[in-house]
């Protein structure tokens, strides 16, 4: 990691920054770009430069509806559009999963595109973990009055390994309190495809989910996952329940004026 | 004549199970199984050590599971006990009938094997004149209420003590009406003193197998009542009934497995019986059976050697996968509509009745892999439920709503520049309209969504058209 510029040197020439090319994620590109604003912003502000290449989608909707050809002309595309990278960093742990774990399965019988796969893999991570795994970022400048409540996504979790990181540079988000919910490692119901095409089970999962969120009395529910957040934000809309959603990088950014997900206006902060 | 099959109606068994408020509420409740894992794992360091050896041992079996069964059959023979092959349930059903019939059998207890449950033996036997009792308490619960297990480790796990208490009193019309049936305890002691009598009654016991140990020809099976070492030890006959992929080559392999398997299930050390049985009575042996039978079923197993489900013939059953689920969590087993519920059952099910009935099992699935990660021998079930996506894909055999969509979003997600055009369209659109209140409580298309929840509005312009300009 000693070839990794610190925050401090962020003040140097572009070209001897880190290039980081984000994978902004279709949900975030299409329903809150604010987060890829979020992460833009930590990104350089732990000295990278960032770069937006055109871009659509991972590929998981295909993928996880057992159309494996069309995903592979898409992770192709991806693959080719983010080769100039020293780095390719996405605010989400299931699409990082996908680029960095199931890429190169899908081409595992592949052998001249394979490398190029394992490659793009290797350079490829979730925002929150890169900053603290890759950057050795140990703190964020942000405030935030209140207090929240993280839920593990799955992806970022049990293929990424991503729970210390986010509530490490949580914890230091001035007057920010984290309190921890029941079960916060269990699946919300999202799960992409699967909450449209089991609608009523999903329903189920995510209502288990919002009444540990709720039990935590936290001001506000966070997650490092889009989909989820708007699975969760939705259903607590649906319940009246007055709790705010946000990602992650939007209270680690310190970038909390626009209004919470689902919301029209940011909410009143609430006392500690 | 096996297990009605009611996977191709997943989603009604689904919806009606999430209606049903007696099992929603038992399944909230849940029987504890997490935690009880969880602190057993803690106090044991080696247990991700010990699932890597489990694991191990399994795929090293299944590699050369032709040597194994070969060795096994050789040393049960040698201990007088006699090994029936049979592919499918048919030929194990009539295995099963001409020992029953040989022996003269009216009555038949049972251990708890899921196996009887693949090849609908009880029906079968009783369509024949032979009456099966089982004997795990479970078991014999959802006898007497006619339904199938919901779970490979808990099969009245579905139900509440208030249920057990009714259909005691029921069944067991013989017995005083103001007995006190209110506490676990007091239901244990009436099934037990009812199971006694039949123990002592059965002429043929049949058991399942948690292992057959190719070394010595042993069978093994572990349970927490003692019911499988009554049925097998007091009638004249006893039958094991097995698949192929109950193999293992030694005890020292065994006695690894059984270290994740009891803790991996119900947070246990050990089961409570641990019960090894290894031909019929020897001259010697004070009880035991006088005709010891194996019958060992395929059932489609075979084939899924050396194939992209292989990893699946590891399972050694403790039902981790599905105690942590949130699909089975949220619908309990019955809705899965055949023997296998769960993460496991979702793989497995396929593969032994056919994709074609049972492919919405691996399609509900959000892949959190909780059931992965607590997998005792790591079996990669999110990776075989998407192959089985695949499969599906590849027959046509998804739904044409499903392919249209994902033509359609797939046509623009290959042309990221067409793709920004459009979304930068839905965008503007979608917020416009939902700028009032930030959400939508409908939304066209989207109404599997808004049913239950609303769909949050997006803010505007899209985040690489927002970027585009920022950059200029």
């Amino acid at each position: 990691m000693a070839d990794i510029p610190s925050a401090e040197t962020s003040a140097q020439s572009a070209s001897a920054r880190t290039r980081v090319g984000l994978f902004v994620t279709c949900l975030v590109d299409l329903m809150r770009p604010s987060v890829g604003f979020a992460a833009a912003k930590l990104l350089e502000d732990a000295g990278c430069s960032v770069e937006v290449p055109r871009q659509a989608c991972c590929g998981q909707p295909a993928y996880n509806s057992g159309d494996r050809r069309t995903t592979r002309e898409i992770a192709a595309q991806v693959i080719e559009v983010f080769a100039p990278y020293d780095y390719v960093v996405a605010p989400s742990g299931s699409c990082a999963g996908m680029l960095k774990v199931h890429y190169p399965r899908l081409f595992r019988d592949d052998p001249n595109r394979l490398p190029r796969a394992e490659a793009f893999a290797a350079k490829t991570f979730e925002l929150v973990s890169f900053l603290v795994d890759v950057l050795g970022v140990s703190s964020v400048a942000a405030r935030l009055e209140g207090s929240v409540t993280y839920h593990d996504a799955c992806s970022g979790l049990r293929e990424l390994g991503i729970q210390a990181q986010p509530r490490k540079l949580l914890a230091t988000v001035g007057g920010l309190k984290v309190k921890e919910m029941r079960e916060a490692d269990v699946c919300c119901g999202f799960g992409g495809t699967f909450c449209v095409k089991y609608p009523a089970i999903s329903n189920v999962i995510v209502g288990k989910k919002t009444e540990n969120v709720a039990a935590t009395g936290a001001d506000m529910l966070l997650a490092g996952d889009l989909g989820c957040l708007m699975n969760m934000a939705g259903k607590l809309k649906r319940e009246g329940r007055n709790i705010a959603v946000r990602h992650v990088a939007e209270v680690l950014a310190g970038m909390t004026e626009d209004p919470p997900i689902g919301d029209i206006r940011a909410r009143a902060q609430a006392g500690p | 004549m096996t297990l009605a099959i009611t996977s191709p109606a997943f989603k009604e068994n689904a919806r009606a199970a999430i209606a049903d408020p007696q099992l929603q509420g038992v399944l909230r409740q849940g029987l504890g199984f997490v935690d009880r894992r969880q602190a057993a794992i803690d106090r044991l360091p080696e247990f991700d050590a010990l699932r890597d050896s489990a694991r191990d041992i399994k795929d090293h079996t299944l590699a050369h599971l032709d040597l194994y069964l070969e060795a096994y059959e050789e040393r049960l023979r040698a201990a007088g006990g006699q090994v029936h092959y049979a592919v499918t349930p048919d030929e194990a059903r009539a295995a099963i009938l001409d020992i029953c019939r040989k022996a003269g059998a009216k009555t038949v207890t049972k251990g708890k094997t899921m196996i009887a449950e693949e090849i609908g033996l009880n029906d079968f036997l009783e369509a024949n004149g032979i009456a099966p009792v089982e004997t795990d308490l479970g078991e014999y619960i959802i006898q007497i209420r006619h339904e199938a297990p919901s779970h490979i480790i808990a099969p009245a796990i579905h139900l509440n003590k208030a249920q057990v208490e009714a259909d005691f009193r029921r069944v067991h019309t013989h017995l005083p009406e103001n007995r006190n049936l209110a506490e676990p305890a007091t239901l244990l002691a009436e099934a037990r003193s009812i199971l006694r009598e039949r123990f002592l009654a059965a002429d043929v016991g049949i058991t399942g197998a948690n292992f057959l140990v190719a070394e010595t020809g042993t069978s093994i099976i572990v349970t927490n009542e003692g019911n499988g070492d009554l049925t097998q030890t007091l009638p004249k006959v006893h039958i094991v009934l097995a698949t192929i992929e109950k193999l293992v080559p030694t005890l020292e392999d065994v006695s690894q497995l059984l270290r994740v398997l009891a803790r991996s299930a119900t947070g246990q050390d050990m089961s409570v019986y641990t019960t090894f049985s290894t031909g019929p009575r020897r001259a010697e042996d004070p009880d035991g059976p006088a005709e010891y039978h194996v019958v060992i079923l395929d059932n489609g197993r075979s084939a899924m050697l050396g194939g992209e489900f292989q990893d699946m013939l590891r399972c050694i059953r403790c039902g981790a996968c599905m105690n942590h689920c949130p699909i089975f969590g949220a619908i309990g087993g019955h809705a899965y509509g055949w023997v296998y519920p769960g993460p496991m059952g979702a793989v497995l099910t396929p593969a032994l009745i056919g994709v074609d009935l049972a492919g919405n099992l691996p399609n509900a699935s959000t892949f959190c892999g909780r059931c992965e990660e607590v997998c005792p021998v790591r079996i990669p079930l999110p990776r075989m439920m998407r192959d089985w996506r695949e499969r599906e894909f590849e027959r046509h055999l998804s739904s044409a709503t499903v392919r249209s969509g994902l033509a359609f979003w797939a046509f623009f997600a290959k042309r990221p520049r067409l793709y920004g055009f459009a979304t930068a369209i839905a965008a503007r659109a979608l917020a416009l309209f939902g700028s009032r209140s930030g959400r939508f409580g409908w939304l066209p298309f989207a109404s599997a969504w808004t049913r239950d929840r609303d769909f949050p509005a997006p803010q505007g312009a899209t985040f690489q058209s927002q970027w585009k300009r920022r950059k200029r």
